[in-house]
């Protein structure tokens, strides 16, 4: 429960520094936020609202648009198994099945202990690797249930550490573009000429 | 004065460039580049069903009802006219086959998640959506599935609940809330099917103008407390009227049923409002229904008051007036009433060689205002520059916020702003600067000299747009940096921002000062023993007087008191004879708004109890003074008001059929050199008070309106953040403000706001008064705050 902490205070500058304008940033500080906490937190909405200069009900509106920003705390990581048409074709209902028993909780839910949170989700662009699941947006391909278990075992026991960081973190390195390397930033309504690939024509 | 340009836009000269014919359903229509078809079919009222669009909005296209068929290259093809721009020679049918069915479509389909509970329904009966599925529905729908199904209703603030069930999605809320108010506080959140409008997680809908989503809701999905389960539209009867709550002048319809007000909707007028409305205005019709309304003349006997009938009361203010010393009965107020009322009272006061008469309660400014050449709301957002020497407008005069607000969004005008705090149009300002109370005509000359000001000054006419920013101030404060902006830019004009419903109105027809006895001087004459019959019109010095000992002096020293009001006001308390007065949708009449338009003002409701309007009393006294009068009926007086005050001319009864008013000059009097005050430098120990309202406070009409009593504030001092460290305070706790003339406990808070060394703290709030620092002789006021 918190707001964005100094450094991502300080790379939250850097990242709206990108943008022409400061609300284009409002998804990647989301992300960063989610980084931070497992879950994107009220407390950060509104700091993020502070900083792109929205109101907080307009970073709320945003985040809700997508599945892949959480308001609750969930697990540390979240298995989502496919259940669209290759991957049912191909046993996903055994699977998610056999993830709820081995886990004791339902689809949809979080463990106990905070660990494991399991989510039914649509295709995943995996079919030809059916049937496919993701931890932390991390690609496991013809999973069977006794692949499953050895996973489940292997986040566990926190061997995978290197390879699926907990939840929120979507890379492992962090993006940096110097002031100097950067595109620059240009607003819209600076932009008076036409683009040159219309040749002198009307954009019209 | 600038004349008012109502030429329709439709009406544009032939050789106009932007003129643009098209044919909708074989009739040709003149609009212009850049208007949408809807609006081009709306101009000959070729009705294309519609949700989402809004004439005073921008176009989203977001429901599709407005589909119409356009003749393009390769046949006739769909189109969206409320996006689709006019093109020379487009041909366009609204009527075909084709039309009907997709406009049935989109019926079926936004009906097909709606819950039809139109019988429990308050937007039932004046329901876009209702009336669009008989007008252009198909008459049956072939989804059998389950519904969506939400919680209703949420209270998404204390005065509007949603009902998501209902709600089509048409952006129309969270688009006023956005682009026209400026305070995004609810969106779209969640998609698809679950797309749904939403406040932040406990962070209501609080915006001064939230009502107006209501009113423009296309179904019932926003409803507003006061209203719910009151009436069915077809119950209501309604008169168009102006809002008196403020001096904007907003149109409205007052809306009643069984004699009994119970809703204001906002009327369309172009120069003035364009349909919108505070909450304030828009419910504060609560007040005139409330139980706690004066019904009877009331003369007090001892400490109590005793009933009376009219003739007793207004005798006995009669044989007082009678008795009174020469020059020794004074009139406070008039503000609130109609231009006859203070006609009228004006021509008793005349009669009656009453010469102390002031509508302003020492908050507003020299009538000298109105002698400046005169910018009206139109003119000051069509262009150039506009100045701001006044009150937070945002608080004061909402809907003139708006106003200013757009000409800045649509890049129309620059404001600049000389302020002691930050205020609701500050972020909209080019250059905003904080001047500390006292010091913005020292101010002026450096700003404006400053060469971009000085470029952008010299681009286009210049509005100065002047009130009283600080009740703890001298008025000459202001008019002292008004002069300076004058001194610089010669032909700017000023837009007045007095705040009263009717202040410009009173005070061009009779109850303006003569020979500067304002209300200050007044009480002070009263204070002294000098005032022998104190006339309250409306007036509650007790609450309205900045400086609340000189209010208490005067109204302890008046020998006799005639309060004539609504309310049983704190003043009113204190007099000897208590007159109930009709309140606003009770009597007829015009108003003045703070531009000089006149507008017509209605009765829709029986007044309460015996109550009469200010008028009727004036003319009563004036028989009984031994005077002639041939007046009893409203155009009587209209008609002596026509005669008597030059520039109103023929225009009261010509305001009575046009919904936009005529812009009269008054008041044409030469400035008056007034006395130039200097502020003393403030003390380094020191926070300079900064005294103003916001829009919801103690004000008898918000507290008497059971949905709005709760919106005033508790009272708290605001300082700078760094100055809480410096006074050694934490926030919200309790600080003690003194100066020599008192010592008050306050709660404290930080704010960025506010700049260093200015305490500023919200008029007449719930809690400690900080009137009790405030002494009108000097022109600022110092206080030394300290932790306990």
């Amino acid at each position: 429960m918190a707001r964005l902490t100094e450094e991502n205070i300080r790379h939250s500058r850097e990242i709206i520094g990108r943008y022409p304008k400061a609300r284009s940033a409002t998804i990647p500080l989301l992300h960063l936020a989610q980084e931070q906490d497992g879950y994107v937190t009220n407390e950060a909405m509104a700091h993020i609202a502070e900083l792109v200069g929205a109101s907080p009900a307009e970073v709320f509106g945003t985040a809700s648009f997508y599945e892949m920003f959480k308001f609750e705390p969930i697990g540390k990581y979240l298995i989502n198994i496919c259940g669209t048409m290759s991957c049912a074709l191909l046993g996903a209902e055994e699977l998610m099945h056999h993830a709820e028993e081995r886990l004791g909780i339902k689809m949809g839910s979080t463990t106990a202990d905070g660990k494991f949170t399991l989510e039914r989700v649509e295709c995943q662009a995996a079919c030809t690797e059916a049937p496919c699941l993701q931890v932390n947006y991390r690609y496991r391909y013809r999973v069977t249930p006794d692949h499953l278990d050895t996973l489940i075992a292997d986040l566990s026991a926190e061997t995978l550490v290197s390879e699926i960081p907990s939840h929120g973190i979507v890379a492992s390195i962090r993006q940096h573009i110097p002031a100097d390397r950067g595109v620059g930033a240009v607003a819209p309504e600076l932009v008076t000429e036409n683009p040159v690939w219309l040749d002198g024509k009307a954009a019209l | 004065m600038t004349t008012i340009d109502t030429t329709d836009t439709n009406d544009m000269p032939p050789q106009d460039p932007n003129a643009v014919s098209i044919t909708i359903n074989g009739r040709t229509v003149s609009a212009r580049k850049g208007d949408f078809i809807i609006a081009a079919a709306d101009s000959i009222d070729e009705y294309i069903p519609r949700f989402c669009y809004h004439p005073r909005m921008s176009s989203v296209g977001m429901c599709r009802q407005c589909m119409v068929e356009v003749e393009g290259p390769r046949g006739p093809m769909m189109v969206v006219s409320c996006m689709t721009p006019v093109a020379d020679g487009q041909i366009v049918r609204t009527d075909t086959p084709q039309v009907k069915r997709a406009q049935e479509g989109m019926i079926e389909l936004l009906l097909a998640n709606h819950p039809l509970d139109c019988p429990v329904c308050d937007k039932g009966g004046e329901c876009p959506l209702q009336d669009q599925a008989f007008s252009h529905g198909a008459g049956e729908s072939r989804f059998v599935e389950e519904k969506r199904h939400f919680e209703k209703p949420i209270p998404i603030s204390d005065l509007v609940f949603l009902d998501r069930e209902r709600c089509i999605l048409c952006d129309r809320c969270t688009r006023f809330a956005d682009e026209v108010a400026g305070d995004p506080l609810i969106s779209f959140t969640q998609r698809g099917n679950n797309t749904q409008v939403m406040t932040f997680p406990d962070e209501p809908f609080a915006s001064y103008f939230s009502g107006n989503t209501v009113q423009i809701c296309p179904v019932g999905a926003l409803t507003a407390s006061p209203y719910r389960f009151k009436a069915r539209p077809w119950d209501l009867e309604q008169r168009e009227s102006t809002c008196t709550t403020c001096s904007v002048g907003c149109r409205t319809v007052v809306q009643s049923s069984r004699d009994e007000l119970l809703r204001y909707q906002g009327v369309d007028s172009d120069p003035v409002n364009w349909g919108w409305l505070c909450d304030k205005g828009r419910f504060n019709f609560q007040s005139t229904n409330s139980d706690d309304r004066l019904s009877t003349p009331q003369i007090k006997s001892g400490d109590s008051f005793v009933a009376s009938s009219w003739s007793d009361a207004l005798d006995s203010v009669a044989r007082v007036i009678r008795h009174s010393r020469e020059g020794s009965v004074a009139i406070l107020g008039g503000a609130r009433g109609t231009n006859e009322d203070a006609f009228m009272w004006g021509a008793l006061a005349d009669a009656a060689g009453i010469t102390m008469r002031d509508a302003n309660l020492d908050d507003g400014l020299p009538a000298s205002i109105f002698s400046y050449p005169q910018a009206t709301i139109d003119s000051a957002c069509a262009g150039g520059t506009v100045i701001l020497l006044a009150p937070d407008i945002k608080e004061e005069l909402p809907v003139l916020y708006l106003r200013l607000r757009d000409a800045v969004q649509k890049k129309r005008i620059r404001l600049i702003e000389i302020s002691s705090h930050e205020t609701g149009l500050t972020k909209y300002a080019w250059k905003s600067i904080r001047a500390e109370s006292g010091t913005a005509a020292a101010a002026v000359p450096g700003l404006l000299a400053q060469a971009d000001v000085s470029a952008q000054l010299a681009s286009g006419p210049v509005v100065v747009v002047t009130g009283r920013p600080n009740l703890a101030e001298s008025a000459s404060h202001t008019m002292d940096a008004l002069s300076g902006v004058l001194a610089v830019a010669p032909s700017a004009s000023v837009l007045p921002v007095l705040r009263r419903g009717n202040v410009r109105g009173a005070l061009s027809l009779g109850l303006a000062p003569l020979n500067g006895n304002d209300a200050a001087t007044i009480l002070e004459a009263s204070a002294k023993g000098d005032v022998d019959c104190l006339i309250l019109l409306g007036a509650d010095p007790l609450s309205d007087v900045a400086d609340v000992d000189l209010a208490r002096r005067g109204i302890a020293g008046a020998k006799f008191i005639v309060a004539i009001d609504t309310f049983l006001t704190d003043s009113a308390s204190h007099a000897d004879v208590v007159l109930p007065a009709a309140a606003y949708g009770e009597k007829d009449g015009t108003t003045m708004n703070l531009e000089g338009r006149v507008t017509s003002v209605v009765q829709k409701i029986t007044p309460h109890g015996t109550s009469r309007a200010d008028w009727m009393i004036a003319v009563e006294l004036l028989t009984l003074l031994g005077h002639e009068s041939n007046f009893t009926t409203l155009s009587d007086i209209q008609r002596a008001m026509s005669a008597a005050v030059p520039g109103f001319g023929s225009t009261t009864t010509a305001v009575a059929i046009k919904r936009d008013g005529v812009v009269v000059s008054v008041t044409q009097r030469s400035p008056e050199s007034a006395a130039t005050s200097v502020a003393p430098p403030r003390n380094s120990y020191e926070f300079r008070l900064d005294l103003s309202r916001k829009l919801f406070d103690r004000a008898i009409g918000t507290i008497t309106s059971p949905s709005l009593a709760n919106l005033a504030a508790e009272a708290n001092i605001f300082i700078h953040p760094l100055d809480l460290d410096r006074v050694g305070a934490a926030e919200g706790t309790n600080v003690r403000v003194s100066n020599s003339h008192s010592s008050i406990v306050l709660p404290v808070r930080g704010s960025f706001s506010i700049p260093r060394g200015t305490a500023w703290v919200p008029f007449n709030q719930i809690g400690a008064d900080v009137r009790e620092l405030v002494r009108r002789n000097e022109s600022i006021i110092d206080v030394r705050i300290e932790s306990m």
